[in-house]
């Protein structure tokens, strides 16, 4: 799709293979992007699935579809899924398409090992995903894998942690290959001040990955050797300690939040100003805003577990560090706001999805903060208000931040517009119906019922039902969403380079679609082409 | 003549938001109030800070939406340049940390008290099995096992051809009730022998895990006689949704009459229970043995 225009750049450019053998070699950043995009949808796809397994069981009382082990091999898988397979290869495509563009460089800096850090991927999820053929299923003890009770599992356990493994080394290499693309490859005048939010976002992200990843890949591995090998880190009758394992976890776990959410922060810092016409408004206090988080992630995580029986003062510096978090995050929405106040904007497809984001993710974030009050933690915890919340925040907000990201930059991947009107329909389908999913289970939660069960008490019925209408809802506009990409992909009115009117940075500089090789001389970047300025310099 | 006009969208968009948001409250359930001490502040810490939170959502989400309905291309709005106030910046971090220190203090002096477990006039030691839980009494010399009511039990099975509405209090009933006096100070120790569980009684106030080689405790201070339904909380496995807890607060009195018609007779202990599949699973999940809260139910009866 893009040899075409790449008429203007050297001739061995051109010489790269063709069929299965380009995407199996290839080593360029714009076409790794695309099949870390088209991964991250297949599997968005595949745990939307399991998703709905769990919503059909949960439509009315009574077991009527699963039993409840492979009822918790689905929760579990559709996390797991979701999180490793569908949100963060989301957000490394997005990152391999644009930061080399939008920093004026030709490719990411360490192109082999890019192309490596995807292969692993297919690979990584195959294993995972074949666990659930297994004579001893797939695993069945959520997506946190706590000890004792992971450890009952079948052998299947092996090929999870082995699946794991892979997908944080894929991590890893992703997030190196990142920061040093963001450190080395930016066109001079490019300075660190200059830069696009989405690509801040992703140097604080890649820094994060690399900080938490090996932390994971301890606490498996311990769970591997507990399980297999005779150790008992975990086990109290050997001396070891089931809730050490939760601590570990989640020193991976809570930053991992951030993991799933500081790009999206990026992708919305650069749509709002491009619809509302105007630069964002305190970049400065942005960029600081995203490192406050990212450092203050890692000393909250013990707000995931304050029912385990803390000591009293531990109890109260985590709740007091993560009802700071609403600091900078607060900071945050306000700057979107400020952004829009007195703007001039349109509402394309990419503007609705990060007005949604805006909306739904402050209500994940309000109730985040609620959740932080511990006392009141002791009745939310594991309940289905937990459950909602982390769904606001994960898929009005992370995902929605994705898809508002894929409509804005479709054109510019392509050379066509996608269908406007179609994108409108998904949006207010998306909108509506993920409300109708996730806005009753705070109802659902507050009165008692616990995740993670695959049958109810009578008085939970009415809720579980809107629910499940609104997760099939969902779900099948989430078919319309492919199905606009596929259409796009395929044609569509030519986009211009600009695409948006409002657009800035240097990824509207070059043609639409973007040649293969973009920048291989670097472009001159001053004040008047950044989509940002830093004002306080 | 603008700035008018941004006033009366605002005041529109907030009496909007205000009829959305009090429409979702209405339809909704909020948190139970609760029957102890403990609870009655935790509902009114959740209310006090869901109040705070909703207030701020309102005021945020009518500022984004004013900007939505006057700040248009298609109405003409040319943009503004401005993009930095540190007068503004300084304004909205300050107030928040204002509102977390509001917030803060009562949630402290809430989890201080809810902290202190001494004092207690009676001990109650609570342990996790898959699935059922086991409780001792521990000065009263009382011991039993608590699962699933036979009744819940058939019906939950696939294809079991019962109607859950047709079961008295479906998935929320067991065998043998933790029963309790009302007006005592009762500390619970808490533990495990499997796999970590969680015994939540809404009503009561609060979670706490059972933990397999650990000892928690919380206590509670029941004002009021019922009976009061939870569940486990934390995944414990395939049954984890069928070990439900039912508390029967019943008056000191008549608490005493309950102690003596219990004869001081002691459960057997767990590996010889029929029903427990709880150790030496490690080998292989896939041998579990079938209708486990069926068999335990049929045991309990049998001992009289």
């Amino acid at each position: 799709m893009s040899n075409a225009t790449t008429a203007n750049h050297d001739d061995h450019h051109d010489h790269h293979p063709t069929g299965l053998a380009r995407w199996l070699f290839t080593t360029n950043h714009k076409e790794i992007g695309t099949l870390y995009l088209v991964f991250s949808l297949i599997m968005f796809l595949v745990g939307g699935a399991m998703a709905l397994v769990i919503r059909a069981e949960l439509f009315a009382p009574g077991l009527q579809l699963v039993n409840p082990e492979f009822f918790n091999q689905m929760t579990t898988m559709h996390a797991l899924v979701m999180i490793f397979g569908a949100v963060m290869p989301a957000f490394v495509g997005l990152a391999n398409w644009m930061i080399p563009m939008m920093i004026g460089g030709p490719d990411m800096a360490l192109p082999r090992m890019n192309n490596w850090s995807f292969w692993i991927l297919p690979f990584a999820f195959t294993i995972l995903l074949s666990t659930l053929f297994m004579p001893s299923g797939a695993p069945a003890s959520g997506w946190t894998l706590y000890p004792p009770l992971s450890l009952q599992g079948g052998n299947s356990l092996a090929f999870v942690i082995l699946s794991i493994h892979l997908m944080g080394i894929s991590s890893i290499m992703g997030a190196i290959n990142v920061i040093a693309t963001i450190l080395n490859m930016r066109a001079p005048g490019m300075t660190l001040l200059r830069m696009p939010l989405f690509v801040w976002t992703w140097l604080i992200t890649a820094f994060l990955l690399i900080a938490v990843m090996p932390v994971l890949a301890g606490a498996v591995t311990m769970l591997l050797t507990d399980r297999f090998f005779g150790t008992s880190f975990f086990d109290a009758a050997g001396g070891g300690d089931p809730v050490l394992y939760q601590h570990i976890f989640w020193f991976f776990g809570h930053p991992e939040v951030y993991i799933l959410i500081l790009p999206a922060f990026g992708i919305i810092s650069e749509i709002i100003p491009t619809f509302s016409r105007k630069r964002l408004f305190g970049y400065t206090a942005m960029v600081y805003a995203t490192a406050t988080i990212a450092f203050l992630s890692f000393t909250v995580w013990a707000h995931h577990m304050f029912t385990v029986g803390m000591p009293l003062g531990a109890q109260l510096f985590f709740m007091y560090a993560t009802m700071v978090i609403a600091v900078p995050t607060g900071v945050k929405i306000f700057n979107w706001i400020s952004t829009m106040w007195r703007g001039s904007m349109t509402f394309e497809t990419p503007m609705l999805f990060a007005l949604g984001f805006l909306v739904m993710f402050t209500i994940g974030g309000l109730s985040g903060l609620m959740l932080a009050i511990v006392p009141a933690d002791y009745q939310y915890h594991d309940s289905y208000f937990v459950v909602a919340h982390f769904h606001y925040v994960l898929v009005t907000g992370a995902v929605f931040a994705i898809m508002a990201g894929v409509y804005y930059w479709l054109p510019k991947w392509t050379g066509h517009m996608y269908d406007e009107k179609l994108g409108k329909i998904h949006f207010w389908w998306s909108t509506i119906s993920v409300n109708v999913l996730f806005f009753p289970q705070h109802y659902l939660g507050l009165a008692g019922m616990p995740r993670r069960i695959p049958d109810y008490a009578i008085q939970f019925t009415e809720f579980n039902m809107i629910s499940s209408i609104g997760g099939f809802a969902f779900g099948f506009a989430q078919l319309l969403f492919a199905y606009i990409v596929w259409k796009c992909v395929r044609g569509g009115a030519p986009a211009t380079a600009q695409v948006w009117e409002g657009a800035r940075g240097l990824e509207w500089t070059v043609p639409s679609p973007a040649p293969l090789h973009t920048f291989d001389t670097p472009p001159k970047v001053d004040d008047s082409v950044t989509a940002h300025k830093d004002e306080l310099s | 003549m603008k700035r008018t006009n941004e006033l009366i969208v605002a005041l529109a968009v907030l009496a909007v938001v205000t009829v959305i948001t009090w429409g979702l409250f209405a339809v909704g359930d909020n948190m139970p109030r609760g029957v102890t001490p403990f609870s009655k502040d935790v509902y009114h810490l959740h209310n006090t800070v869901l109040g705070i939170v909703t207030v701020i959502g309102i005021l945020v989400f009518t500022a984004m939406f004013t900007s939505v309905v006057v700040h248009r291309k298609s109405k003409g709005y040319e943009p503004a340049k401005f993009t930095h106030s540190t007068k503004a910046e300084i304004t909205w971090t300050t107030i928040p940390i204002l509102i977390l220190i509001v917030i803060a203090i009562p949630a402290t002096s809430v989890l201080i008290d809810m902290e202190d477990t001494g004092g207690a006039e009676m001990n109650v030691k609570i342990t996790g099995y898959q699935w059922l839980w086991k409780y001792d009494y521990i000065e009263d010399g009382i011991s039993f096992y608590s699962a699933l009511d036979r009744d819940s039990n058939r019906a939950r099975q696939i294809g079991s051809g019962i109607n859950p509405r047709d079961v008295d209090n479906y998935l929320l009933e067991v065998d043998n009730r933790l029963v309790l006096p009302t007006n005592t100070r009762i500390r619970f120790l808490l533990t495990a022998d499997d796999v970590i569980h969680s015994w939540w009684v809404p009503e009561l106030g609060w979670k706490r895990d059972a933990i397999p080689g650990m000892i928690n405790e919380a206590w509670t201070y029941i004002e009021e006689e019922g009976v009061y339904r939870g569940q486990c909380a934390e995944l414990c496995g395939k049954d984890h949704g069928f070990m439900p807890i039912v508390v029967e607060a019943v008056s000191p009195e008549e608490y005493r009459r309950w102690v003596e018609a219990q004869g001081g007779e002691v459960a057997m202990e767990p590996e010889e229970h029929p029903g427990f599949v709880g150790r030496d699973r490690a080998s292989g999940s896939d041998e579990q043995p079938e209708e486990s809260a069926e068999t335990i139910n049929i045991a309990v009866l049998e001992q009289g």
